[in-house]
């Protein structure tokens, strides 16, 4: 490692005794070879990161669409009431185990009107739970508290709780989900 | 001996090591570089910890979202060790965040980022980093339910970025939900690319190292002149300097064994952290909480305005970083003493102490309701003595109803309004009427929850909540100590 080392190779350094001294088509051959490589490698490295980087920003690009979800028969919502519902997520993949399950509040305001409302809190998402005799839901993480319409009470949350759309096929009850709930659908 | 010799010069003769690690190990650094050096060695050895921990952990941890947890209990439970190769990775982990932090801290107010050293800090500014990514997404590793919701915690913040939000999580999460694809994603990062740019770092902040010299204690009037600092550094290392080893290692050396047989001992003696409950987000009688070293974040979010809390989550983490990696460049010479640049002591005195003070809020978040405070809180007994049926009966209605899940009594239940045990000398019967109605001040209105009957009984209740031979709030009307109305304010 010295320093007269790090001159040689250059084959232009002149330090090299067994080495011919350059010649000009030598050296015009040797840019020429530089530049059709340095193309040839761009080339081939601009095919590679077409699959590389579409792989890896895949999920951002797909359009996340719901899907309809059967949350159960209607009976095991009793109206007026508040019930804990769960349900697989309709677009979960093979290794996703059990957190491809999904928890959500069901309100029923009378047989044919329902809320349902994403367990995930408005402000940054911990799980709310629904106390029954206070007609409130609480947030562990940061203390949000929303009204039994999902409406913000108190706390933390820029908004009320998030929504499924909902339907009613025969005597089931149906919900639009697929994604976690986020701020964007507020708007 | 001879023969050893002999193949010494052999491998040096084809490698040139020694001639290459010679001059790292005996280089000469400043005669008074004592104990405030050591916490860089320190991060450094438990880095290495983590690497060795790490690779042996893979060999038996399932990066898969259906089997995570289970190989965790399994390494915990079923592999010779397991369970002190987690406990080494986890306390090993906290230690190295530790020890960085206090290596900044002292570089920081040592000065040693003015020229030549603008770039040692900057690449510990992207070690800083790296290793906090590294903290976050262990964290996911373990794939309990704290790792669950803490990843809604990371989805959530992305969430709030303007326009692309929705792009970010899904970049984030591997898709529209935390999933298969979210472990797999982070246990890529936690192993493969964070790692790898951890020591390409460290290599080039050791290069830096060797280049610019350690540096000197800061003496008060010492001033750095970057036209002539470095002939006269070099000068001084030359006459004055003591070989790298042993005059400075050996102080490294010693603190490291203090501190590896410590973080040892604490990993035997308290054993590994969780995992915690199993990742199912259908169990959602559970209270998350982030490691340690995001503990104070944890603690800011919960505080901050609601109005302006988007903008400042999402500038506030770029801006700290933008100001990090400014620090050389808005002063590279002059007095590095701390006497006298007391203002930059401050600054550093005030982040410590904002880290410190967030972090034990967030550790005892009083802004949390207290979710089953309702159901597993006695009632004081001096509440009740005394009382006719229906104040007993506002007892209950009190419990009932979750009021002490916010709300204290001797002691006991949640911090997130104001302890009760003396309300009724601040509010009279009107104005508690109004309060639990209404709400305000950050409170629910309990109108649409509690009957008459109810209400009436929960306030005859509160009004009995006052010292002996103090008098009850007995002004009607009277303006109240709450603020009013603003739903917003806390």
């Amino acid at each position: 490692m010295t320093a007269q080392g790090n001159q040689c190779g250059c084959g232009g350094c002149g330090c090299g005794a067994t080495k011919p001294p350059s010649s000009a088509p030598a050296d015009a051959r040797r840019g020429f070879m530089f530049k059709l490589g340095a193309g040839l490698l761009g080339i081939g490295g601009v095919l590679t990161s077409i699959p590389i980087v579409g792989y890896l920003v895949g999920p951002a690009t797909k359009r996340s669409s719901n899907l309809w979800v059967d949350l159960g028969e209607l009976s095991t919502f009793p109206s007026g009431q508040t019930r804990f519902a769960t349900f697989l997520n309709p677009i979960r993949q093979p290794t996703d185990g059990d957190s491809a399950k999904t928890a959500c509040w069901v309100r029923c305001i009378d047989a044919t009107h329902f809320q349902v409302f994403a367990i995930n809190c408005a402000h940054l998402g911990c799980p709310v739970r629904w106390f029954e005799q206070s007609k409130l839901f609480m947030c562990p993480c940061h203390g949000g508290v929303y009204y039994q319409d999902g409406s913000r009470a108190a706390g933390p949350p820029p908004r009320g709780l998030f929504e499924y759309a909902w339907k009613v096929q025969g005597t089931r009850l149906l919900i639009d989900a697929g994604r976690l709930p986020g701020l964007e659908e507020s708007t | 001996m001879n023969f050893a010799k002999a193949t010494m010069r052999w491998i040096e003769e084809r490698t040139g090591v020694v001639a290459f690690v010679a001059p790292l190990l005996f280089h000469h650094v400043p005669r008074n570089a004592k104990w405030w050096y050591v916490f860089g060695s320190a991060t450094l050895m438990f880095f290495t910890i983590q690497l060795v921990t790490g690779v042996c952990l893979a060999t038996v941890y399932a990066p898969s979202a259906a089997q995570a947890w289970e190989s965790l209990n399994y390494i915990d439970q079923g592999v010779p060790m397991g369970w002190m190769l987690r406990a080494l990775h986890g306390w090993s982990s906290n230690a190295m965040v530790v020890m960085m932090a206090i290596h900044m801290v002292q570089v920081f107010l040592h000065a040693s980022y003015k020229y030549p050293r603008e770039l040692n800090w900057i690449t510990g500014v992207f070690l800083l980093l790296t290793t906090l990514a590294l903290a976050f997404t262990g964290q996911v590793m373990r794939w309990d339910q704290d790792a669950y919701w803490g990843l809604g915690i990371g989805a959530a913040i992305a969430d709030r970025i303007p326009l692309v939000g929705d792009q970010v999580r899904a970049l984030l999460l591997g898709g529209p939900i935390i999933g298969g694809e979210t472990l797999n994603r982070f246990f890529a990062l936690h192993v493969f690319v964070l790692p790898g740019a951890a020591i390409a770092l460290v290599g080039l902040h050791m290069v830096l190292i060797i280049k610019n010299g350690i540096s000197e204690m800061p003496k008060p009037g010492a001033i750095v002149v970057p036209s002539t600092y470095r002939r006269e550094f070099e000068e001084r290392m030359r006459t004055d300097g003591v070989p790298f080893v042993p005059d400075a290692a050996q102080r490294d050396m010693v603190f490291c064994g203090v501190c590896l047989i410590a973080i040892v001992a604490l990993a035997a003696v308290f054993g590994p952290f969780g995992p915690g409950g199993m990742p199912d987000p259908t169990l959602i009688n559970t209270n998350p909480r982030p490691d340690y070293p995001f503990m104070w974040l944890f603690g800011a979010v919960s505080l901050l305005p609601p109005a302006s809390e988007t903008a400042i989550m999402l500038i506030a983490p770029a801006a700290g970083v933008v100001i990090l990696l400014a620090i050389p460049f808005l002063s590279n010479s002059g007095e590095r003493a701390p006497s006298r640049r007391p203002a930059m002591v401050l600054i550093a005195l005030l982040t410590v102490m904002a880290i410190v003070a967030l972090t034990w809020e967030g550790t005892t978040s009083p802004w949390s309701p207290v979710m089953d405070g309702w159901s597993s809180l006695p009632t004081p007994a001096k509440f009740t003595q005394g009382r006719t049926p229906l104040e007993m009966q506002g007892a209950v209605v009190f419990q009932y109803a979750q009021c002490r899940n916010c709300h204290e009594l001797d002691g006991h239940g949640g911090k997130r309004g104001p302890a009760l045990d003396e309300i009724a000398t601040r509010l009279s019967y009107d104005q508690l009427v109004r309060q639990v109605q209404q709400g305000g001040g950050n409170m629910p209105a309990y109108g649409k929850n509690l009957d008459s009957a109810q209400t009436a009984a929960v306030v005859a209740f509160l009004a009995t909540l006052h010292p002996d031979n103090e008098p009850d709030a007995l002004i009607p009307g009277a303006q109240l100590p709450l603020p009013v109305g603003d739903a917003t304010a806390r």
